[in-house]
């Protein structure tokens, strides 16, 4: 009786289910194409009439060109920086800055804030210590930094893992680990998952949401604290170009130094948004 | 397997929620643990199942006494509880050991019987409410547990999927002959179902009465004899205004 009450259901369910998938593919393909180009349209729209009034107003001598210059101005700049081979070695040498502190940083938190985690004695000794610690302004330690390692790469690559990336990561996997529902975990120990199972198969994979907001965030503080060590003492790097351009009373460089952070800083964030993507498509969420 | 419950009781911070629990469970047997809210039904299960090994008394699963969680145990929660971030058919694999293709396919069996087998790349996002739990009680049954716990796997569910997977319930019962106790406050769910009927009643809960049910499966829903086993029940638990 019941494989029958079954299969008519099924029966019942299939084509109609097909068809609705069909056409839901066919939609969400059309969506795709038509909602990125909708969004890259719809993002430009104010950044575009926005230059183009300044570019309009600087030609028209409203604006003093002397401390607003002209986005064609800047763009100049840039692609003179770019002529005379510059440009690179600046970029080159602060994303690498960001970079090697992010992972080292990551990495860091990633350990301490799993044995942190899972273990209620490494809480007890070692959580009240990092807030305290988190309740300092990080640039505050940036003298200490350069005193202790100088101001070559060293000193800035702390500052950037320590001062920027591992307090948002640290804290999002505590949070993330501590937050696994009580539901889930029970669900394995039924299989007979032990501890270490228990952590691969359910604690990691459900705490990740957690993790990659905290990655988000780190890489944000990361770009951060990569202009705060590179204004301390540099002689390459997009944080030198400000210092440069303010000694030289040179407002397009600094402009010039400020639009490239920006699209530096948009990509790298881009990047970490399509790992999230990626690895979190099962998530519940909100679509608009 | 047969399973023996000896004075079983449980407290919690004082308060006790269940007290002088005594059952004995033959080998294949289906038995219902059924009563108002809060009489402890739930905390027995738990207790019976290793998950919550903080009770009073003794628990005997096939002649061992044990607190821990046994491998020929499954347990159907109230909710699905599928791992969101697998889908249908790695939730259902997920207890299973051995090589992925024999996993997978004894997945898709089990999906198959429970009526989603064009449903197993999907995410548990994507499943309606019967869908899910649907999915967790396959995940429950392709380990081919010796014993199955239930605790109101049904309750969520509207009554034409209930029907449904009540008989689904009793085929894998039938195939594999597993011993089933399941709490319920469904009082025709348990009729339908079970050999036997242990109603609970009052904080701390109590076994009040134990009903043996005669009539051979599969049963007439609408049948007399239920009608009056239910009267009965209600009576018991002093529900019936009369």
């Amino acid at each position: 009786m019941t494989e029958q009450q079954n299969s008519t259901a099924a029966g019942y369910a299939s084509p109609a289910q097909a068809k609705v998938k069909l056409d839901e593919k066919k939609d969400s393909l059309k969506k795709n194409k038509g909602s990125l180009l909708q969004t890259v349209l719809y993002g430009s729209i104010i950044p575009v009439a926005l230059i183009v009034l300044w570019e309009l107003l600087s030609r028209a001598g409203i604006v003093p060109t002397n401390q607003l210059p002209a986005p064609t101005t800047i763009l100049d700049k840039i692609i003179s920086l770019g002529q005379d081979g510059s440009l690179w070695g600046h970029i080159w040498i602060t994303t690498y800055r960001v970079f090697a502190g992010f992972i080292i940083g990551t990495i860091a938190a990633i350990v301490l804030g799993s044995i942190v985690g899972f273990y209620k004695i490494a809480e007890q000794l070692f959580d009240p210590m990092i807030q305290a610690f988190r309740s300092i302004p990080s640039l505050a330690w940036v003298p200490l930094f350069i005193l202790w390692m100088g101001i070559g790469e060293t000193s800035k690559i702390v500052m950037i893992a320590v001062g920027g990336v591992f307090f948002p990561v640290y804290l999002n996997i505590v949070s993330g680990i501590l937050g696994v529902d009580r539901k889930l975990i029970e669900v394995g120990k039924m299989y007979g998952l032990k501890t270490f199972q228990l952590v691969k198969r359910i604690i990691l994979p459900a705490s990740l949401p957690s993790f990659l907001v905290g990655m988000r965030s780190g890489l944000g503080l990361g770009w951060m604290f990569v202009v705060a060590a590179e204004l301390m003492g540099a002689s390459q790097g997009l944080g030198f170009l400000l210092v440069f351009g303010q000694n030289m009373s040179s407002p397009e460089t600094i402009l010039a130094s400020i639009i490239l952070f920006a699209i530096i800083g948009k990509l790298s964030d881009w990047i970490l948004k399509q790992v999230e993507v990626r690895s979190l498509h099962w998530q519940d969420r909100l679509e608009k | 397997m047969s399973l023996a419950l000896r004075n079983v009781s449980r407290t919690f911070n004082g308060t006790t929620a269940v007290k002088g629990v005594n059952l004995e469970v033959e080998p294949g047997e289906i038995i219902g643990l059924l009563g108002t809210s809060g009489c402890g039904k739930s905390t027995l299960l738990r207790a019976i199942s290793g998950l919550d090994p903080e009770y009073d008394g003794e628990i005997e699963i096939n002649g061992n006494v044990s607190r821990e969680i046994q491998d020929t145990a499954s347990f159907i929660f109230q909710e699905p509880r599928l791992l969101p971030w697998l889908n249908v058919l790695d939730n259902v694999t997920f207890g299973l050991t051995g090589k992925r293709k024999d996993k997978e396919n004894k997945a898709i069996d089990y999906l198959e019987s429970v009526g989603l087998s064009d449903k197993d790349a999907l995410y548990p996002r994507e499943l309606s409410g019967g869908m899910a739990q649907r999915v967790a009680i396959a995940r429950a049954l392709v380990t081919s547990p010796e014993i199955l716990l239930l605790d109101e796997p049904f309750s969520a569910l509207d009554a034409f999927t209930k029907m449904q997977l009540q008989d689904l319930l009793l085929d894998v019962w039938k195939k594999y002959q597993s011993t089933i106790v399941m709490v319920t406050h469904d009082i025709d769910e348990a009729m339908y179902l079970c050999d036997r009927v242990v109603i609970l009643k009052g904080q701390p809960g109590e076994v009040e009465r134990e009903i043996r049910i005669e009539q051979k499966r599969p049963r007439d829903r609408g049948s007399e004899y239920l009608a009056h086993l239910k009267s009965e029940i209600l009576d018991c638990l002093d529900l019936n205004k009369k």
